[in-house]
């Protein structure tokens, strides 16, 4: 394929949109299949052909609509009308009254003014609602694979290292490091062979936006790990999905074979001189080996244990090999910037970190789903503009983000920006994207033990701290909940924490008390109040297992 | 080879590129205590005992994987460090059924040792109290999970030095285990080859010899480091053992 080609191929695709008056698109990602889309498309199906409007009428099935706790969705997408809660009866009022007689069903016709979408810029969750996931035409119509074209025949490898560099894009896994930095320390590695690697084990409860993008648009990941190869002389690169993700495993499988087809995968790439390859790597269902050690080593086919930092996965990754590791969302962010240039990426955000970042809504809020923001947006805005707030009669208590490895933030700091370099003044972590809001309702003990018992469920038993620690803290936890726990156990409790956290290997370890250490920071009441005295204590007749410091 | 220099505990030092605080710390009469590393096999930083304090950065490093480089300064024994060795001492001695005075190495025992050295007079953590599971099934020696501290000597001697690789580790987290082969009685483990090395390295009794009394099994672990050296650098020199 030639740039030529590709051009042609957008062409082609926009004329046979053209001809459809009207394209209807249903959500196809995984949280509207479980509220039951396979029904909402076989209706509309059916009152499309019944009506004789197959050839007015296009059907198709697109990415993540955002309003997750109100699917099954569908988009009406040439005027722009969302529908919520939609089953097969409403889909044939869809297609019947607002395809066939051009008005809307106001019934479940969704606000698109409201703040929930205006509030948000789209840049890596652009193509939901605009192009069929599992169709590399439409991706392609939709300026896909423009970037990498432009950079194979335009750019040297350098000069797209650059552009990412100045963009400021920053790893979207969670640690925030520089992706232009990290591609620049494998181009200069010196090695015959070099990987890249995305990493979609997405791990965190409550977090789904790898999941959503993969789904949604498979195809703007692969082009980004294209444009990674190029930069840093890479021809192999690798998915590592999580097993439990089996429809983005299914599109992504798809779209590397439309891709090859296509010779947008495979050897002289744009008639240039690049070759690239990529394959998939499936999880076995542990949450450590989203720890790029362990990642490496399960890509390896050995067991997903993490080991010492250095050396980086950049130095020697996979195969002791110079290996550029990025998350999905990052990979999905490149395309755009070398399409539209650092300058407009650099924009958006904040200066020190520029562009959006996606988050799954979840938890004790109004509109639970997927949404995206510009970097520096205050908290506030993300849960009652968007969000919604939290449930009628309750109040909103705090906000957790970066999962089990992050921390709650609490009222008082719901104007805080949200970005690197904010969160973790008030004990958070940005993390990858997971977040969860909790009302006055939840006890922020359980949410602490909770993650506690995620964490002690999922260390790989590698390192002494992480392996005990997190089960002794689990069982700190549960005594404080018991109602059997003394001032001096509390005291231990916050000691091990910090233990934990200072000596374990890796980051599941050395981040696994965060969610406890946050909770007390902002919440100790709730710890104390559940605290019984040492003569209460005596009085209960159990055996004083831990901090009897008075024997 | 290019030389640094940097200084450990107030001391300046220096070595060769690539050698790693452990190492040199041995080399100069610093002691760290240690329970995963062992001369010959590869290093894990896993048992996080040897971790050492790195000035410029409030993380741990530990000793066994961290190379120095110019100017380091490192502490090896502060308040912070110590406190912690104890805590992870103190962990160790919960999670497993450690009982010292009915055990094949009572008195040769290096988490017997360590906890010695830490000053581990009681343990705050509860006791876990583990369901673990003992093989008696190999003709000479006998596997007791019950005194495991899963520092994986035993799975690195086999693959690297014996390259059998009977041993490996099942399970995760608190759950845990060493296993031989696909999860099968030792006994019956088609590639083990009966050599013994993984018995000699174990730190504590979980591996030993039948035929030997409670307090009766010594170990002798500076082997490996005789095997490594005489393959890779052709010196058939015997050093006195080391741990006797």
């Amino acid at each position: 394929m030639t740039i030529e080609d590709l051009r042609e191929c957008a062409e082609k695709e926009q004329a046979r949109q053209a001809q459809f008056t009207h394209r209807i698109l249903y959500c196809s990602s995984a949280g509207c299949v479980s509220s039951g889309c396979d029904a909402v498309k076989a209706g509309l199906r059916k009152a499309i052909d019944e009506l004789g409007l197959s050839k007015k009428c296009e059907m198709i099935g697109t990415g993540c609509l955002g309003l997750c706790g109100e699917g099954p969705l569908v988009f009406v997408q040439t005027d722009r009308t969302l529908y919520q809660h939609v089953d097969e009866k409403s889909a044939r009022r869809i297609v019947e009254e607002h395809i066939g007689q051009g008005k809307r069903v106001e019934d479940y016709a969704v606000d698109l003014n409201d703040a929930f979408f205006a509030s948000q810029k789209k840049i890596v969750l652009e193509n939901m609602g605009r192009i069929n996931a599992e169709s590399i035409e439409e991706y392609i119509a939709s300026e896909g694979y423009e970037a990498l074209a432009k950079a194979l025949t335009e750019m040297s490898p350098e000069d797209v290292i650059a552009e990412v560099r100045k963009s400021g894009l920053r790893g979207r896994g969670g640690a925030g490091y520089p992706t232009g930095l990290k591609w620049d320390i494998v181009r200069k590695g010196v090695a015959d062979q070099k990987y890249i690697v995305c990493n979609a084990d997405e791990g965190d409860p409550g977090a789904f936006m790898d999941r959503s993008v993969l789904e949604g648009d498979p195809h703007r990941v692969l082009e980004g790990m294209a444009l990674a190869g190029y930069a840093v002389g890479a021809t192999q690169g690798f998915v590592y999905a999580r097993a439990e993700y089996p429809l983005a495993i299914d599109r992504l499988k798809t779209a590397i074979k439309q891709a090859e087809r296509f010779g947008i995968l495979g050897n002289r790439i744009f008639e240039s001189g690049f070759n690239f390859r990529i394959d998939i790597r499936i999880g076995a269902g542990a949450f450590v080996c989203g720890e790029e050690t362990a990642l490496l080593r399960s890509v390896m086919g050995r067991r997903g244990r993490p080991k010492v930092r250095p050396p980086y996965p950049s130095e020697k990754g996979l195969w002791d090999k110079p290996t550029v590791i990025n998350n999905v969302e990052t990979f999905a962010n490149i395309a755009p910037i070398i399409r539209e240039g650092s300058a407009w990426f650099a924009g958006i955000g904040t200066p020190k970190s520029t562009g959006t970042k996606v988050f799954a809504l979840a938890g004790k809020i109004n509109r639970t789903g997927l949404v995206e923001v510009p970097m520096g947006i205050p908290l506030r805005k993300i849960i009652f503009d968007i969000g919604g707030g939290t449930p009628e009669g309750t109040e909103f208590k705090a906000a957790q983000t970066g999962g089990p490895s992050g921390g709650c933030i609490p009222k008082e700091h719901l104007d805080l920006p949200v970005d690197y370099e904010s969160l973790p003044t008030v004990g958070s972590i940005m993390g990858s994207g997971g977040m969860i809001v909790m009302d006055s309702t939840s006890d922020m003990v359980d949410v602490a033990k909770y993650f506690m018992e995620f964490c002690m469920d999922e260390s790989c038993g590698k390192c002494v701290p992480c392996r005990v620690g997190t089960r002794h803290i689990h069982g700190m936890l549960d005594k404080i909940v018991r109602g059997e726990a003394t001032e001096v156990d509390f005291e231990f409790l916050k000691e091990t924490c910090v233990m934990v956290k200072e000596t374990s290997l890796c980051g599941l370890g050395q981040s696994a008390p965060n969610p406890v250490l946050s909770t007390i920071r902002f919440f100790e009441q709730e710890y104390t109040s559940k605290l019984i005295s040492a003569h209460e204590f005596n009085g209960t007749g159990l055996s004083p297992l831990s901090g009897a410091k008075e024997s | 080879m290019p030389v640094v220099t940097f200084s450990i505990d107030g001391e300046q030092y220096s070595a060769t590129e690539g050698e790693n605080i452990l190492e040199i710390a041995r080399d100069h009469k610093i002691h760290i205590p240690t329970l995963c590393f062992l001369d010959g096999l590869s290093t894990l930083g896993a048992c996080r005992l040897c971790l050492v304090e790195i000035e410029g950065t409030p993380k741990l490093f530990p000793a066994c994987t961290t190379k120095p480089t110019e100017g380091m300064v490192i502490r090896t024994n502060t308040d912070r460090l110590k406190k912690y060795r104890k805590m992870i001492v103190e962990m160790l001695a919960s999670e497993g059924n450690h009982q010292c005075a009915v055990c094949i190495v009572n008195g040769h025992c290096e988490l017997q040792d360590l906890a010695y050295e830490v000053g581990l007079d009681h343990v705050r953590f509860p006791y876990l109290y583990p369901d673990k599971s003992l093989d008696a099934t190999h003709k000479d020696f006998v596997m007791d999970r019950n005194r495991c501290v899963l520092c994986t000597r035993c799975v690195r001697v086999c693959h690297e030095v014996e390259a059998a690789h009977v041993w490996d580790i099942a399970g995760r987290g608190i759950n845990c285990e060493i296993i031989a082969d696909m999860n099968q009685p030792w006994g019956t483990s088609p590639s083990c080859t009966s050599c013994g090395k993984c018995v000699r390295v174990c730190p504590t009794g979980a591996l030993f010899e039948k035929g030997a009394a409670v307090g009766e099994m010594h170990k002798e672990r500076g082997f490996v480091k005789f095997i490594v050296n005489a393959r890779k650098k052709r010196e058939w020199v015997r050093v006195a053992p080391e741990d006797e």
